[in-house]
């Protein structure tokens, strides 16, 4: 009996009828493959961003915090890159590493660096002097004393950091798709492009679920990399 | 698709799109884009502004509800603004607004502005107010003011430092947003970018990414001045603390969320 009737109209009906569901489950049960793909593909851009981003941000930080007239430039470089939108910079990139990962992440890693920065360079700023003098004191080397003494109890404000930065790139990921990247992003401009709700529910609920999860979990690392902030130990 | 290109193919495309006169007149011309775009940006924001100064004050003047201001912070930072805009498409269609709101020039676009522009200001200007010293409030009731006179000459003014923190916050992410907003038909400079991007023209998207980067910077520049301008001597500092530090603290609510 369909083989009388055209697909296009069968799915031009189903579509019609689908269209406006703002969740339509036997989409997502057919397309957990592409779905579970984006999602990878969502948390491997943001990795990679805050990643490099640490990879930057560290070695400026602590030549801030060393030398402190360093700090003032760092900051007004990095606070220019944080308010150029996301879009402009993609564009600015684009005629030069075209579709390519690098197009992504490149600004992506520069919005992670005020952030990560700030948080390192006032994290460092809290260790007490007392502190700093007793491993001195102890004989430490400058370097051994910032990765045994003050790195260790800078902690919490870096993670703070940490989770700014992911929480705020997860977001970000999501306009990659207007460049051919974007994981859960795409799932969104695909529910525009084809007037279909339910890949858009999909992606806005996963980010946001992402987001959410992601700064869970940074939140559990930090209080188990500081056991010494717990409450009821001396 | 795009392909990478020489860097010197890429300026001498870009001077000869700047130098073409059709590219400074009519609807799709440079100037129009960029007063719609600085429309969308304005409007946006002061719509923002009045919905979420007045809250963030007053919940700060009456310290309540702290939790709350302070994780619509969080939240806003997670929201995905392409998924706003293209939420907003789905949810009225690409309506055009008339009268005072034809200066906004899509509904979508405005409400998911709005929608990112609020958090920031509202949890800035709570906190802002509610950090203001027990003390000097205490002070200011002991000299005799009312509950109106301490909150407008003395709480007002120590907070504003922080309140224009949220607003500068909140006008970087609306500007970025009306840049999205040419792909659910917003117009602004976005258009270069998406236009130039469907036509495989390098040099129209790089000529639309420097314009919208050099509008989001003119407009930090210019609000980090005014700022300047409105805060008062004696208050630079924000209790011995910068609005900088206290913002970075807002960054750690996230515990709260958690």
């Amino acid at each position: 009996m369909f083989a009388f009737t055209p697909s296009t109209v069968i799915a031009h009906v189903v579509a019609q009828d689908i269209g406006p569901k703002w969740l339509y489950w036997p989409w997502v049960s057919q397309h957990l493959g592409e779905i579970q793909q984006r999602l990878t593909q969502h948390i491997q851009l943001t990795a990679l961003s805050v990643g490099f981003g640490m990879l930057i941000a560290c070695p400026l930080a602590f030549l801030s915090v060393r030398y402190r007239r360093f700090y003032g430039p760092v900051l007004g470089v990095t606070g220019i890159l944080y308010t150029i939108p996301s879009l402009a910079l993609f564009a600015l990139l684009l005629p030069v590493t075209g579709l390519s990962t690098a197009t992504a992440v490149i600004p992506l890693t520069a919005y992670t660096l005020l952030i990560l920065i700030r948080n390192i360079v006032t994290g460092l700023d809290t260790v007490p002097a007392e502190i700093r003098d007793a491993a001195d004191g102890m004989g430490y080397s400058r370097t051994r004393r910032l990765l045994r003494v003050e790195l260790p109890l800078a902690l919490p404000a870096i993670v703070t950091g940490i989770r700014i930065a992911v929480v705020t790139t997860i977001g970000l990921v999501t306009v990659t798709a207007l460049i051919g990247q974007g994981g859960l992003g795409a799932l969104m401009l695909d529910g525009l492009n084809r007037d279909f709700r339910t890949p858009l529910t999909v992606g806005i609920v996963l980010s946001l679920a992402l987001a959410i999860v992601g700064d869970l979990l940074l939140l559990g690392v930090q209080r188990a990399a500081t056991p010494w902030l717990r409450k009821g130990r001396t | 698709m795009t392909h990478p290109v020489v860097l010197g193919d890429l300026l001498g495309g870009v001077w000869t799109y700047l130098s073409d006169g059709a590219h400074w007149q009519g609807n799709e011309g440079i100037p129009h884009l960029l007063l719609q775009h600085v429309q969308l940006t304005i409007v946006s924001s002061i719509v923002a502004a009045a919905i979420a100064l007045p809250i963030g004050i007053g919940l700060g003047h009456l310290r309540k509800a702290g939790v709350v201001a302070v994780n619509i912070a969080n939240i806003g930072r997670a929201l995905p603004a392409l998924g706003l805009l293209i939420l907003g498409v789905e949810s009225f269609g690409i309506a055009r607004p008339s009268g005072v709101f034809s200066l906004v020039h899509s509904w979508p676009a405005f409400v998911a502005m709005v929608a990112l522009a609020v958090p920031p200001m509202l949890a800035n200007s709570y906190v802002g107010i509610a950090n203001v010293d027990n003390e000097v409030r205490e002070a200011a009731r002991g000299m005799g003011m009312n509950g109106r006179q301490v909150l407008w000459r003395v709480e007002l003014p120590m907070a504003l430092p922080l309140i224009m923190a949220g607003v500068r916050t909140a006008v970087v992410a609306v500007v970025a947003t009306a840049t999205l907003a040419a792909y659910v038909d917003g117009g602004g400079l976005g258009t270069l970018i998406s236009v130039g991007f469907a036509v495989q023209d390098n040099a129209q998207v790089f000529v639309g990414g420097l314009f919208v980067a050099l509008l989001a910077i003119t407009l930090e520049v210019g609000l980090a001045f005014l700022q300047r301008a409105m805060v008062s001597q004696g208050l630079r500092t924000h209790g011995g603390r910068t609005a900088q530090e206290i913002e970075d603290e807002i960054g750690e609510g996230f515990d709260v969320v958690a």
